[in-house]
């Protein structure tokens, strides 16, 4: 693992206005994610996991703090380096957000075009990155598509006709597919049943392992963080009330909110 | 015969001057779609609003108007809106392309190269090529600003995945000045090319979305397409029946129930040019009994090849 750090929150926060009051819906967050480093936020619904990966992948602006990111590629005059997001150009921003980044939606049917094929979906980010070759497009969709266990026979079938499990691979392929190095990813297993939850989970662990990705999963399912995250963050209300090593985190946790989820976990 | 209850080509001179305004935006920025305040006209949507207006605010008394209906200057469409501006400016009209200024035009480029002296106004009816793509406006608005086009080959990628070919024969979607991705209005992808360095001003009106754009005299535009794929334009196994052309745009019509099929020239002008300059063609209809027994596209051999 380099040392060097990929993405910094600092004190971010974002406030909306509630019946003519601001709220925030999370304050305060600050930490550094490093290359090849996965990092779940876990908390219950409405603790702002959500609000606060949508600030990481600049979908809203920070009302407070700040989040800045090591853009790598050069383009004209635009700086890299540790660059803040707030003061990044959109065309920057969405070129950052279909190269080198990905966002995997909760619901697979927000984060694909469903009104073309499986492979049109795969080949999408690179369309937009100028590949113009149809036969080199279809090769590399075919390979994604065995890359995540996707039967290779459904390239030209509708997302509406896959089932849950198999949108949701072909989302992660859709996104991978620019060889991102920085993928986040909200609830990607909510919404599956447990054996195809075990599955995806398997096919991420192996992926973020081989392409060396960094995430930041939003997850309530303890499991989740678990399985693929080395560190966590515990968000209630809004803030950060525990962070640390996974492992460290679920073991012994210190603060009664964390004590709480750990101990709220069914085991059967 | 001039009907003076109407000003000048029906619409008043501060409305001609705004779109006027507007049309030297379009022209600035080749292929941006400039709104402007698109007025209601004595047309239904669809007649060619967008047209018109253009034409009513460029006409000058010293023009000669042309206007075709998918090439023919005899349909309901052309021979309307020739009739209106007749009566509302008093402008010689013609049905030669050699001798017009202003070209008004329903989704057809004429067969005769234009020249510099002419303009060429398209009716169209969707201005935006991305609009079945992506539904947000305002998203497409920022695609444009942003050159983000991608998204455009997706459906091409989309018609060759599905039938083995880009399908698409009219409204060909093309890019301006290799800025702007532009609809050149349902013309059919055979004039696609002659869009391409024409010396004659090329506009474009779409009356109910309230948008104009434009290609100045020679400007590059090149249609889209894949490496492997390469844009083609349509052709014939056929002559026209009138005038033996082989180079033109033909129309395929149906003639009895036995599938006669009679193929003939959609530019009337250009196919009466060549019947006065002497040439025939074979007269009559051919027969195409197993027309519908040889696919064009062979999809399934497509797929498995790829597969």
């Amino acid at each position: 693992m380099k040392s060097q750090v990929l993405l910094s929150a600092r004190q971010v926060g974002k406030s909306f206005v509630h019946q003519g009051q601001p709220r925030w819906a999370c304050r305060g967050v600050s930490f550094d994610l490093y290359p090849g480093e996965v990092l779940a936020v876990v908390g219950e619904s409405g603790s702002g996991k959500s609000t606060l990966l949508r600030l990481l992948a600049a979908r809203h602006a920070c009302d407070e703090g700040s989040v800045h990111y090591d853009v790598q590629t050069e383009s004209g005059n635009e700086p890299t380096g540790m660059v803040n997001l707030a003061g990044m150009s959109e065309a920057r921003l969405r070129w950052l957000a279909r190269t080198d980044w990905g966002f995997v939606e909760q619901h697979a049917r927000d984060g694909l075009r469903m009104n073309v094929s499986g492979g049109a979906n795969i080949g999408e980010r690179l369309m937009a990155l100028g590949a113009r070759h149809y036969e080199n497009l279809r090769g590399e969709a075919i390979a994604w598509m065995q890359r995540v266990e996707l039967d290779t026979g459904r390239i030209d079938d509708l997302p509406a006709t896959y089932s849950g499990g198999m949108q949701q691979r072909l989302q992660i392929a859709r996104n991978l597919v620019t060889h991102p190095r920085l993928v986040f990813m909200d609830e990607p297993t909510t919404g599956l049943d447990v054996s195809v939850q075990a599955r995806l989970l398997d096919l991420l662990r192996e992926l973020v392992d081989e392409l060396q990705l960094a995430a930041v999963v939003v997850t309530h399912d303890l499991a989740v963080a678990r399985l693929l995250a080395q560190r966590m963050l515990v968000m209630k209300d809004g803030c950060v009330v525990e962070q640390g090593l996974t492992d460290r985190l679920l073991d012994d946790p210190q603060h009664p909110y964390t004590q709480l989820l750990v101990s709220s976990v069914l085991t059967p | 015969m001039i009907d003076s209850n109407y000003n000048f080509a029906f619409l008043d001179e501060r409305t001609k001057k705004r779109i006027r305004r507007a049309l030297l935006k379009a022209v600035a920025v080749p292929g941006y779609q400039v709104p402007f305040g698109s007025r209601e006209m004595p047309f239904a949507y669809g007649w060619g609003t967008g047209g018109v207006q253009i034409t009513a605010s460029i006409i000058g008394r010293a023009d000669v108007l042309k206007v075709i209906d998918q090439g023919a200057d005899d349909t309901t469409n052309a021979v309307n809106i020739r009739r209106f501006f007749a009566l509302t400016t008093g402008v010689k009209t013609t049905e030669k392309t050699a001798e017009a200024t202003l070209i008004q035009t329903r989704h057809r480029i004429p067969e005769l190269p234009l020249t510099a002296s002419q303009i060429l106004i398209y009716q169209v009816p969707l201005p935006e090529p991305l609009t079945k793509l992506e539904p947000s406006r305002q998203e497409t608005i920022k695609m444009h600003a942003l050159s983000e086009y991608g998204l455009m080959h997706v459906r091409l990628y989309e018609d060759i995945a599905q039938l083995g070919a880009i399908t698409r024969a009219y409204d060909y979607p093309v890019m301006v000045n290799e800025r702007y991705l532009m609809s050149p209005s349902p013309i059919p992808k055979f004039d696609n090319p002659k869009m391409h360095m024409n010396p004659a001003l090329q506009l474009f009106g779409a009356g109910r979305e309230k948008r104009l754009y434009a290609i100045p005299p020679y400007t590059p535009v090149r249609s889209l397409d894949f490496e492997d794929h390469p844009f083609e334009i349509q052709r014939w196994d056929h002559a026209c029946a009138l005038c033996g052309s082989v180079d033109s745009y033909l129309d395929e019509m149906i003639v009895d129930d036995e599938g006669s099929r009679l193929f003939v020239c959609s530019d009337s002008d250009y196919c009466e040019e060549r019947r006065d300059a002497g040439h025939v063609g074979g007269q009559q209809a051919v027969h195409l009994h197993d027309a519908l027994a040889t696919p064009v596209i062979n999809s399934t051999t497509t797929l498995q090849e790829a597969a």
